[in-house]
């Protein structure tokens, strides 16, 4: 299978310190590739070089064989690539339908005069929600009100919506209770059944094992090495993170 | 106390009590009327009329505002673009002459719009390009403004001679005044950009959290830029209709509407943090400070009592607020 992401000997220097060093990795599609590491380590900057929130200092990022380095958020988002932040960057005021559609909001006519399709999209938003196996009690409530698994949900929702090939989860589970991350790894279960790549950032070793196809650590900036998870053990990926040599 | 129990049954009472409220003021006041003097207070063409052209001079200063407030930030500078607008167009309409009438109305409603953008411009310069705090930010340019105004206007109040300008401040159609159909018009338009709109949307979501609207690839600068553009003009719309009503600009036309204005917009159910409010909910709060302001006069209490009633009416209004944001689980 020919990889959907080539990351390629990425660098990242901020002042003085070099907060990423020659990292390379690729992702398949279906494939969830866990970037592991302490904090500090360099993955969310890994992440945000993808996302064209940074540029890197050297190196290259190239998706479906096209080159993807310096392009902005917004390119890297259309040519396919959705990133799923920390915070969600969900509007917590809106319904999950405008949520779903932020930025690309479905309008229709009355009378000529052109209005938001409200009902349009969320009836979309609980199709998308349905299909993965979650119910929204009630879709003209504000997003605040659903629970941290709903709302995650609903960022994921949105990257299948908008049909997604690759997406980037930064410590999607860190926020939430038990019930609601095993959500969250359903969901990722289901992603990768849809063919589409992954890339999870995440700190906990449960959930890295569960969901990982390949677990990369890293370590001060450095890959400290790539790992499946049936070939490894958490002492190993542990000792990995604590930057002992692979 | 609010939250205990039967909270589905509290809640859309909640969001409905600015109704409740107006309602119940326009109630008293018509039974004060009917006890004390005999006559009525609200079913009479000039109380009707009285209250309206008064909501709407505080309506117009109060729209563009509501559209600022729920995207999370503020305008005090609207006290005085209206201000500056006002001088500026009866200059105008000074300068090109009241031989030229009609002529000489329209540029001076263009030359006074231009006016009051300049503010909206700056502001929006200021809190989107220097990222400068909105409040900070629009407390400069209400000082540059009123100077500005001043200056322009070399420190007196400009009167004008105008037809076209006098039927516009003081016209009727149909016996409704032509200040309300304005404010009227442009409540409708806000009503629609706000509640129909992708910007709509977008400046709600710019209230709940910047980000998501950015990374939604909105060009939040632009936006904010527009949003402060809208409410300078609407403020300056208020200014132009009072140089018409009183043929004559004054740099202080909008000086005493502005604790109103932003008291309308929080009573409409605004709240400061942003993320809501609505622009019914400001004409709605519009109209409740109208009907105080007219009805403790109507009533013969000194006028001063209205300052009082209608600080009591915003400290009640944010009590509610907070009642219904603990009702609804809070914000998080
Ligand atoms: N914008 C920035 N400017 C300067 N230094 C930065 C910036 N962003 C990250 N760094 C530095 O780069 C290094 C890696 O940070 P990064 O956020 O990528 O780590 P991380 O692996 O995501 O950590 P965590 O698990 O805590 O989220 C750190 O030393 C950090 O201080
Ligand atoms: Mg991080």
């Amino acid at each position: 299978m020919t990889a959907l992401l080539e990351v390629d000997g990425l660098n990242k220097r901020f002042g003085g310190n070099e907060a990423v060093k020659d990292v390379s990795f690729t992702v398949s599609p279906g494939e969830c590739v866990v970037l592991a590491g302490d904090n500090g380590a360099g993955k969310s900057t890994v992440i945000k070089m993808i996302s064209g929130v940074y540029t890197p200092t050297k190196g290259e990022v190239r998706f479906k064989g096209k080159r993807l380095t310096g392009s902005s958020p917004e390119a890297v988002r259309r040519a396919g690539i959705e990133t799923i932040y920390q915070d969600l960057s969900l509007a917590d005021n809106l319904d999950p339908g405008l949520n779903l559609y932020l930025g690309r909001e479905k309008m229709k006519r009355v009378m000529g005069i052109p209005v938001l399709d409200r009902a349009g999209m969320r009836s979309d938003a609980a199709k998308v929600m349905k299909g993965l196996g979650i119910e929204v009690p009630d879709p003209k409530a504000a997003v605040r009100e659903l629970s941290g698994g709903q709302r995650q949900a609903i960022a994921i929702a949105r990257a299948i919506h908008w049909e997604a090939q690759l997406v980037i989860m930064d410590e999607p589970t860190a926020a939430l209770g038990v019930p609601e991350q095993r959500e969250v790894m359903a969901l990722i279960e289901r992603l990768k059944a849809r063919n589409v790549g992954i890339i999870l950032i995440s700190h906990n070793l449960p959930d890295i094992f569960a969901a990982a196809d390949r677990i990369i650590v890293l370590a001060r900036g450095v890959v400290g090495g790539s790992r499946k998870p049936s070939e490894t053990t958490d002492e190993e990926i542990v000792r990995l993170m604590m930057g002992a040599a692979a | 106390m609010l939250q205990i129990g039967g909270a589905s049954f509290v809640k859309p009472l909640l969001n409905a009590w600015s109704w409740l409220f107006l309602a119940l003021i326009l109630v008293f006041f018509e039974v004060y009327a009917q006890t004390q003097t005999g006559n009525t207070f609200l079913f009479r063409l000039y109380s009707i009329q009285s209250i309206t052209i008064a909501a709407s001079q505080i309506l117009l200063m109060a729209l563009g505002l509501t559209l600022v407030v729920v995207a999370g930030h503020i305008d005090l500078s609207i006290a005085f673009s209206s201000g500056f607008a006002a001088v500026v167009m009866a200059l105008v309409i000074n300068f090109v002459g009241s031989d030229a009438g009609l002529v000489a109305f329209l540029l001076g409603v263009v030359a006074g719009l231009a006016a009051g953008a300049i503010v909206g411009v700056i502001n929006g310069w200021l809190v989107s390009r220097l990222d400068v705090p909105s409040f900070i930010g629009t407390l400069g340019t209400y000082g540059i403004a009123r100077g500005a105004a001043l200056i322009v206007a070399g420190g007196a109040v400009v009167s004008i001679q105008n037809d076209a300008a006098r039927t516009f401040g003081n016209g009727d159609v149909a016996g409704v005044p032509i200040p309300v159909i304005v404010a009227l018009a442009l409540a409708l338009f806000c009503h629609y950009v706000l509640t129909y709109t992708r910007f709509g949307v977008h400046t709600y979501a710019l209230g709940a959290s910047r980000a998501s609207v950015e990374r939604a690839g909105v060009d939040v600068k632009r936006h904010l830029m527009i949003l402060f553009v809208l409410s300078a003009l609407t403020a300056a719309a208020g200014g132009l209709v009072y140089t018409g009503r009183f043929s004559a600009g004054a740099a202080n036309a909008g000086e005493p509407v502005l604790l109103y204005a932003v008291a309308a917009v929080f009573i409409g159910g605004a709240s400061l943090t942003g993320g809501q409010g609505t622009v019914t909910g400001t004409v709605i709060g519009s109209l409740i400070i109208a009907v105080i302001q007219f009805g403790l006069v109507f009533s013969g209490l000194p006028p001063y009592w209205q300052f009082i009633a209608v600080g009591l009416v915003i400290i009640v209004a944010v009590i509610v607020d907070q009642s219904r944001d603990r009702i609804a689980g809070g914000r998080s």
